[in-house]
């Protein structure tokens, strides 16, 4: 079995502290993979290396059987990977349907020049756009500027956006982080949705067990930056070593909001 | 819908009006004192659009355009004294100022564009003050006496009148490029730069390539209306074809009128030029009081109306209009009309109204 998306030891020192120590982590063509682990153990820092938004001090990222280690992020983009952000990244003085059409030139670059400055050829990137907007329910607001949509709906644009190019492995930093549990059930309903449909490939960084669970088939923990158990969910659910990280490392967690952009709703526990 | 597209008539109309009155302006005042103003003034709306192009699409403030205005002066400075070109053939040598332009853009941003917000600014500074220095000590350049033009033996009473028009056609196709690169992708694409280029790269948007090209773009404008200007007052000094005063003027002009618009810097450009001129030759306002002045303007724009006029000036109209029902529609989320497809939810999400902005 070959991975669509693998790291190999990953390492990462930020001066003195080692964010990433030996990280490998393996996710199959068309499953939704979970990555959990404390504040801290390294799970944002590996989205920034597997996305070209940080190089690795060692290590291989593996792409199919392409190394994609040391690709600018556009390039990364370009190749099939896109991802969500933690702190939530919109492009706020744009309205929601010029973020949509952003994405979309990565996949077809205009041969032209002309192609450039004209905007006739969008037409057919708007009607894909407005259908992504209608999948994940904010199509209303397709006018209007993306700085007004509230915390909910700038997540829902944000993996709007990052679909229309139609990456084949889609990761998300937190998509359940900070919002209501109506839209929690929303954005876990979209993702398996877009698994069994067309088959794309989920890695989720998550800090809610629950959504973890009920949505991904297997599970990999990562503590202190290297990736200490992987599974299937209801192996790694019961595994000492996890109740350890999780439940041992409660306190410093809530002392230390470092890694978390709302109020943490930690729940199912 | 209609006032749309009633909008687009008052618009469309309006800027028939200015073109009109543009092309009359010479017509109407043949004095060569009022010429005088409208020459520079197209200059200056040329240059602030130009600037407009980079700086107002990507958020990354220039005050380095002295760089390609100067380079532009002295390229056709050099190139009619070392090919001995004479008269209106001179007028020929503008597509190569503005390669010249183009050209020094591309070594300038490699380096400046590395970095952003004040970092970049202060790069643009620097290379500027590189620039002059260049202007004064290189053998080619004429130190700090400069160069001269050559001589045009056209009459002094309609001399102002044919460059009244070629700067004319300079600021029109300045805007007209400014306006094709707002409503393009590649447009699109530095608003994304502006508004966070690390999440647009992470989009697939090569920003180093596109925030070049539109420098390149700034650049080759820029140089090409600094050429005419040399033409125009007949010689280039490295303090005046490589002014500070240039680019403060340039951003002064584009926050007044509004920042990364298109009319915007057009319409700053067209207040403060004039306004200018007319402080210069007026004895209330000598030795530095006129830039005292427009130093304290600067002020009071950043201070109470950072956005400038169009956009504020635009936001008080929709507000006079719809006086007693909001402006805008607030954001909240989908109605239980649309569900998508194999979706198991009849209803889109609450969202609570508290939401982070």
């Amino acid at each position: 079995m070959t991975a669509l998306l693998r790291t190999e030891g990953i390492t990462k020192d930020y001066g003195g502290v080692r964010a990433l120590n030996g990280a490998t982590v393996a996710v199959e063509e068309g499953t939704v993979a979970g990555l959990i682990g404390p504040n801290g153990s390294g799970k944002t820092t590996l989205f920034n290396v597997i996305t070209g938004y940080e190089r690795p001090d060692a290590g291989e990222v593996w792409f199919g059987d392409r190394a994609i280690t040391r690709l600018a992020p556009d390039k990364v983009f370009a190749a099939g990977i896109g991802r969500t952000f933690q702190l939530t990244r919109i492009f706020p003085r744009l309205t929601v349907t010029e973020n949509m059409l952003i994405a979309a030139q990565a996949r077809d670059r205009p041969g032209n020049l002309l192609a450039w400055f004209g905007r006739d050829a969008w037409s057919q990137h708007r009607r894909r756009a407005l259908e992504l907007l209608e999948f994940l329910g904010i199509e209303r607001h397709a006018g209007l500027l993306a700085g007004s949509l509230s915390y909910g709906q700038r997540k829902l644009l944000e993996l709007a956006y990052v679909l229309v190019a139609d990456p084949a492995v889609i990761l998300l930093d937190e998509p359940a982080g900070g919002v209501n549990p109506t839209l929690v059930n929303l954005i876990a309903d979209r993702i398996r949705l877009l698994n069994a449909q067309q088959g794309k490939t989920f890695l989720i960084v998550e800090h809610n067990m629950e959504f973890v669970m009920g949505l991904c088939s297997t599970v990999t923990v990562l503590e202190s930056g290297a990736a200490v158990v992987s599974g299937p969910a209801d192996v790694v659910r019961t595994d000492k070593r996890v109740l350890d990280a999780y439940l041992g490392a409660d306190p410093d967690e809530e002392a230390a909001p470092d890694e978390g952009n709302a109020p943490g709703r930690e729940e199912g526990r | 819908m209609t006032t749309k597209n009633g909008g687009s008539a008052a618009k469309g109309g309006a800027l028939l009006l200015v073109v009109v009155i543009a092309v009359l302006f010479p017509q109407v005042f043949p004095n060569p004192a009022v010429t005088n103003y409208g020459v520079l003034t197209l200059i200056f709306v040329t240059c602030a659009t130009a600037w407009n192009i980079f700086s107002g699409n990507t958020g990354y403030i220039s005050l380095g355009q002295a760089v390609f205005y100067g380079s532009g002066a002295y390229a056709m400075g050099i190139a009619a004294r070392d090919w001995h070109l004479e008269g209106t053939a001179v007028f020929a040598l503008l597509p190569l100022s503005a390669a010249v332009g183009a050209l020094t853009a591309v070594p300038f941003g490699l380096i400046a564009l590395r970095v952003r917000r004040h970092t970049f600014i202060v790069i643009t500074i620097a290379v500027f003050f590189i620039f002059q220095l260049m202007a004064f000590n290189f053998w080619f350049t004429g130190g700090s006496s400069g160069l001269d033009s050559p001589f045009l033996s056209w009459p002094a009473a309609s001399y102002n009148t044919p460059f009244y028009y070629i700067a004319l056609a300079c600021a029109a196709g300045s805007v007209l490029i400014a306006w094709l690169v707002r409503r393009s992708r590649f447009g699109l694409q530095l608003r994304a730069i502006r508004d966070d280029e690390d999440r647009a790269r992470g989009l697939g948007v090569r920003a180093m390539r596109v925030k070049l090209s539109a420098f390149a773009i700034s650049g080759a404008v820029t140089a090409m209306i600094g050429a005419v200007w040399f033409y125009y007052i007949n010689q280039v000094e490295p303090q005046t074809g490589f002014d500070p005063l240039f680019d403060l003027t340039l951003v002064l002009m584009a926050f007044l009128g509004g920042y990364g618009s298109v009319s915007g810097p057009v319409l700053g450009a067209l207040i403060i030029e004039p306004l200018s001129l007319w402080m210069n030759t007026q004895p209330a306002f000598s030795g530095s009081l006129s830039e005292v002045f427009l130093g304290a303007i600067f002020l009071l724009v950043v201070l109470f109306m950072p956005r400038g006029i169009i956009p504020t000036g635009g936001e008080l109209i929709t507000k006079i209009r719809t006086r007693g029902r909001p402006a805008v529609v607030p954001a909240t989320t989908t109605g239980p009309a649309s569900a998508p497809p194999s979706a198991p939810f009849s209803s889109g999400p609450p969202v609570s109204s508290g939401g982070a902005r």
